[in-house]
């Protein structure tokens, strides 16, 4: 069972670009990376399109579809309506390379400025034992395939190029809460630096992050207000601050 | 136009051609060795194909059953192998396995927990106790991101100590290698390009580490990503290593056969080890009728007691959905050939019976969610549609086991699932991340030695000049035929020649039918430029995934028995003649060309861990009354 359909494709690189509409055909069950993998097999050999896994784990195919951050991997055909046109452009947060293809560099940039993890230094293999319970609040964290689309989708960045410097975005947010809550971290004031350095006060809690994660990581009320209210918190009471630490500091045999 | 075409050098001790797990981990070992590494990604950085394993990592921790050691799991790995691994790879894997994992804990992995708090380990295919670590099913993202996190890390210290992230550790990506260097019979570098630009790039390097995965895109239905084009098999061949063994694949038995687009994405073997059942048209749990003898002391020959083992695992026998992945990918194929397939060509498998919605969704998320999202079915309510999928290359470059060298290549190494030996004719579930980590690790120390003893060789121009002039090609040519045509062609002929079942007939026409290809591949012309050009690009794994393929074809066609991932219509049994045998590919600059090498004996020590009983089942006569070296 297939139909014909209306695609327009962002052409261009970082000089120019305009929207190609192509008529392609499209099968039963498949996705958005099906046809544009199909119209780069017999249209437009060299259209960049970034892909690996196909199956919504490696967040490699994000772009913006009808102008949703989306993976095109896990955007069904059928969720559109007969006759809708569909279209495709690059993430709109990164500067174009070619196509659908955007230099991502800034989140590794960012990835860089995030303290790493930090275990007790005398902490051997195989010794730490940790309850379920406990690694499930920072796993959730960690399920993140870093497609960037919340980066991409946050109004901090999106509309302001000037505040890419002083504001890491929700990803990284929520890197710095996962480490925050690993039983197995040491590091101290990893909130207060979410704020002081990494741009979390700019953040104004619109969830638009949240919409977008193909992983359901409840970005928003599970990482980024958790850690506002206790950077609050902390201000006024250091005696729970280290509560926690030494709290976590028991996880550990 | 904004194409360049200049070239940039590059200086490294060791350069890392490949960024998934066994990638990562030798980097982060070649660092620590105080060296200057190049990891060079196909796609970005944590994109990798890692990400996609699922169940689990395999090592005898012990911590859900005591009983497990690494002797168990050795057995295990030599008895999946169908005793063609090489002994002393399994033996460093069984080893070493269980400190690769702790480690990660202490790079920040956060693994799910038993009661007592240690690192849970679940059941799989093969392994006579739970054994493998998992975070769910999505372990493989927790490898890759630990250690793409590791290497940021060390980036972090070494900007404070030198000023300079990227100062000792560099991570290049979105860059094609095209070729390994030589000078004087040495490896003296890499060339290629990068992708965002077109920019050709030179690494002069005293080591390189190939750890570029596998070869599952020479295939139609596959679970790979496009990166899965065999560059490292072809690499090694052209640098004048040998592949071993390249007839064994893995099809994978569960993977999704509906809708079409999804067919091939893999279906985690969990969902088996979680206590999914497999069912055909007339609702029959029909793996009862496929244990092999070999295995029939380990699997139950009823319903009854492959149920009860899910409770109890030290009075009952395994059920045999969790025989080896060789045994069930035959199983259902044969299901289907005989018209007991479900409607679109697979079996179903449901675990919805044993299990409460709640904890699928726990223990089985991104299976939930992509049956969900993908193929509109609810797991846990429903069964799924699952058919063989081409998963893993056993085969892959010949090593020495300990250093991870390639044979026959100075200066070149290779780690994970390029390299070959390991898994012998079939590897277990789970055996894949562990030995990543376990070789990946010793590639890094083998190439960090190789570095410290041997100077580094200079990259003469006229040996760059082939190498540039090889990747303008493809832009030279006009009118020619379209790189992703021949890709299909090529991946209907291994599909329909060299697949699961295979026959000398059909095996010799595939042999014909890739030489013709190999002679289009030639005339091959690309549309665009050089920026990020997916056609330009598809032309070079093209030509990889041709020399995999004549390497695959050729070895199937002399292996005139079935074991493991080679199945023979016309030799369905095992044979203890071909046992002592590897197959043994190289490349003569035209064709390649297959011989046989005697496969390494295992000293006593080891031979002694087997029962007689079971060994009589593999071993010829004279090698059981040898009794090992």
């Amino acid at each position: 069972m297939s139909k014909k359909l209306k695609l327009k494709i962002w052409r261009g690189n970082v000089d120019s670009g305009a929207l190609q509409e192509v008529e392609v055909e499209a099968n039963e069950g498949e996705v958005v990376l099906d046809v544009i993998h199909r119209v780069q097999a017999t249209q437009m050999g060299d259209l960049a399109v970034r892909w690996n896994c196909k199956a919504g784990k490696c967040g490699s195919c994000s772009m913006e579809i009808n102008g949703k951050p989306r993976l095109a991997c896990m955007t069904q055909i059928a969720s559109f309506a007969d006759g809708e046109a569909i279209t495709v452009t690059p993430l709109r947060a990164f500067p174009v390379i070619k196509d659908l293809v955007t230099d991502v560099s800034f989140n590794y940039k960012k990835a860089m400025e995030v303290e790493s993890f930090t275990p007790p230094a005398d902490l051997k293999p195989g010794v730490a034992r940790m309850d379920q319970v406990d690694v499930e609040r920072s796993q959730e964290f960690r399920k993140c395939i870093e497609c960037f689309l919340c980066q991409d989708t946050c109004h901090v960045i999106r509309d302001h190029e000037e505040n890419k410097k002083s504001f890491a975005g929700p990803r990284f947010f929520i890197r710095i809460a996962e480490l925050d809550m690993h039983p197995l971290d040491i590091l101290k004031n990893r909130k207060k630096k979410a704020q002081a350095e990494h741009g979390l006060g700019m953040c104004n809690i619109t969830k638009c992050c949240t919409e977008v994660c193909p992983e359901h990581i409840r970005i928003t009320d599970n990482a980024i207000i958790p850690m506002k209210e206790r950077v609050v918190d902390e201000k006024y009471d250091p005696v729970r601050w280290l509560g926690s630490k030494i709290r976590k500091r028991e996880g550990i045999v | 136009m904004r194409e360049k075409v200049a070239m940039a050098r590059h200086n490294y001790d060791v350069v890392v051609i490949g960024a998934g797990g066994a990638g990562l981990r030798a980097a982060v070992e070649a660092r620590s060795a105080g060296l200057r590494v190049a990891i060079i990604c196909k796609s970005l950085f944590g994109k990798a194909h890692t990400v996609m394993a699922e169940g689990g990592v395999a090592a005898s921790m012990g911590n859900v059953n005591e009983n497990d050691g690494w002797k168990v799991h050795f057995r295990d790995t030599m008895r999946g192998g169908k005793f063609l691994n090489h002994y002393r790879m399994a033996e460093l894997h069984a080893k070493e396995s269980p400190d690769r994992v702790w480690e990660l804990e202490l790079w920040g992995a956060l693994f799910d927990r038993t009661k007592e708090g240690k690192i849970s380990q679940r059941n799989f295919g093969g392994h006579e106790y739970p054994r493998l670590a998992h975070v769910g099913d999505r372990t493989g993202l927790e490898l890759i991101r630990t250690m793409q996190q590791k290497i940021v890390a060390m980036q972090q210290a070494d900007k404070k100590e030198f000023g300079d992230a990227e100062s000792y550790l560099k991570v290049f990506a979105e860059v094609t290698i095209t070729d390994v260097l030589k000078e004087n019979g040495k490896v003296a570098g890499v060339y290629g390009y990068r992708r965002e630009d077109g920019v050709e790039l030179l690494f002069e390097a005293g080591a390189v580490i190939l750890a570029t995965g596998g070869v599952g895109k020479t295939f139609k239905i596959t679970s790979n990503s496009w990166e899965g084009t065999g560059d490292g098999h072809a690499l090694a061949l052209k640098a004048g290593g040998n592949l071993v063994d390249m007839e064994f694949l893995q099809f994978h038995p569960t993977g999704m056969v509906w809708p079409p687009s999804v067919r091939g994405i893999l279906v985690t073997e969990s969902v088996r080890g979680e206590g999914g059942v497999l069912t055909n048209n007339l609702g029959e749990r029909f793996m009862f009728k496929y244990i092999p003898d070999v295995f029939k002391d380990k699997y139950a020959d009823n319903e009854a007691e492959a149920d009860r083992w899910y409770i109890d695992q030290d009075n009952n026998r395994r059920p045999p959905e969790l025989l080896p992945r060789d045994e069930v990918a035959r199983a259902i194929n044969s299901e289907v050939k005989a018209g007991r397939g479900s409607p679109h060509g697979g079996v179903y498998l449901d675990v919805s019976k044993r299990l409460s919605a709640e904890v699928i969704k726990k223990r089985l998320p991104s299976m939930w969610h992509q049956f969900y999202e993908l193929a509109g079915v609810d797991i846990t309510k429903e069964a799924m549609e699952v058919g063989p999928t081409c998963h893993y290359v056993m085969g892959g470059v010949e090593v020495d086991p300990d250093t991870a060298a390639a044979v026959g290549v100075p200066g070149l190494f290779a780690a994970g699932e390029v390299a070959g030996g390991m898994h012998g004719s079939n590897r277990l579930g789970g055996n894949s991340l562990s030995d990543l980590l376990v070789f990946g690790r010793r590639a890094g120390v083998g190439a960090s030695e190789y570095v410290k003893h041997n100077q580094p060789v200079k990259v003469s121009e006229s040996t760059i000049k082939l190498a540039s002039e090889k990747i303008a090609a493809p832009f030279k040519r006009t009118g020619g035929e379209n790189p992703y045509t021949l890709h299909q062609e090529l991946q209907e002929i291994t599909h329909n020649l060299v697949g699961i079942i295979r026959t000398k007939s059909e095996l010799a026409d595939a042999i014909s039918k890739i030489g013709d290809i190999r002679k289009r591949i030639e005339n091959v012309s690309v549309a665009g430029d050089r920026l990020f050009n997916p056609g330009f690009h598809l032309s070079f794994d093209l030509d990889n995934m041709l020399l995999v393929a004549e390497s695959t074809a050729k070895s199937a066609i002399v292996r005139e028995e079935s074991r493991g991932g080679h199945t023979r219509d016309d030799f369905p049994k095992m044979d203890p003649k071909w046992r002592t045998r590897n197959n043994i590919a190289s490349f003569d600059g035209k064709e390649v060309v297959v011989k046989q090498q005697p496969l390494p004996v295992m000293p006593k020590g080891l031979f002694e861990l087997f029962d007689a009983s079971e060994l009589e089942k593999y071993l010829s006569r004279d090698e059981l009354a040898k009794g090992g070296r």
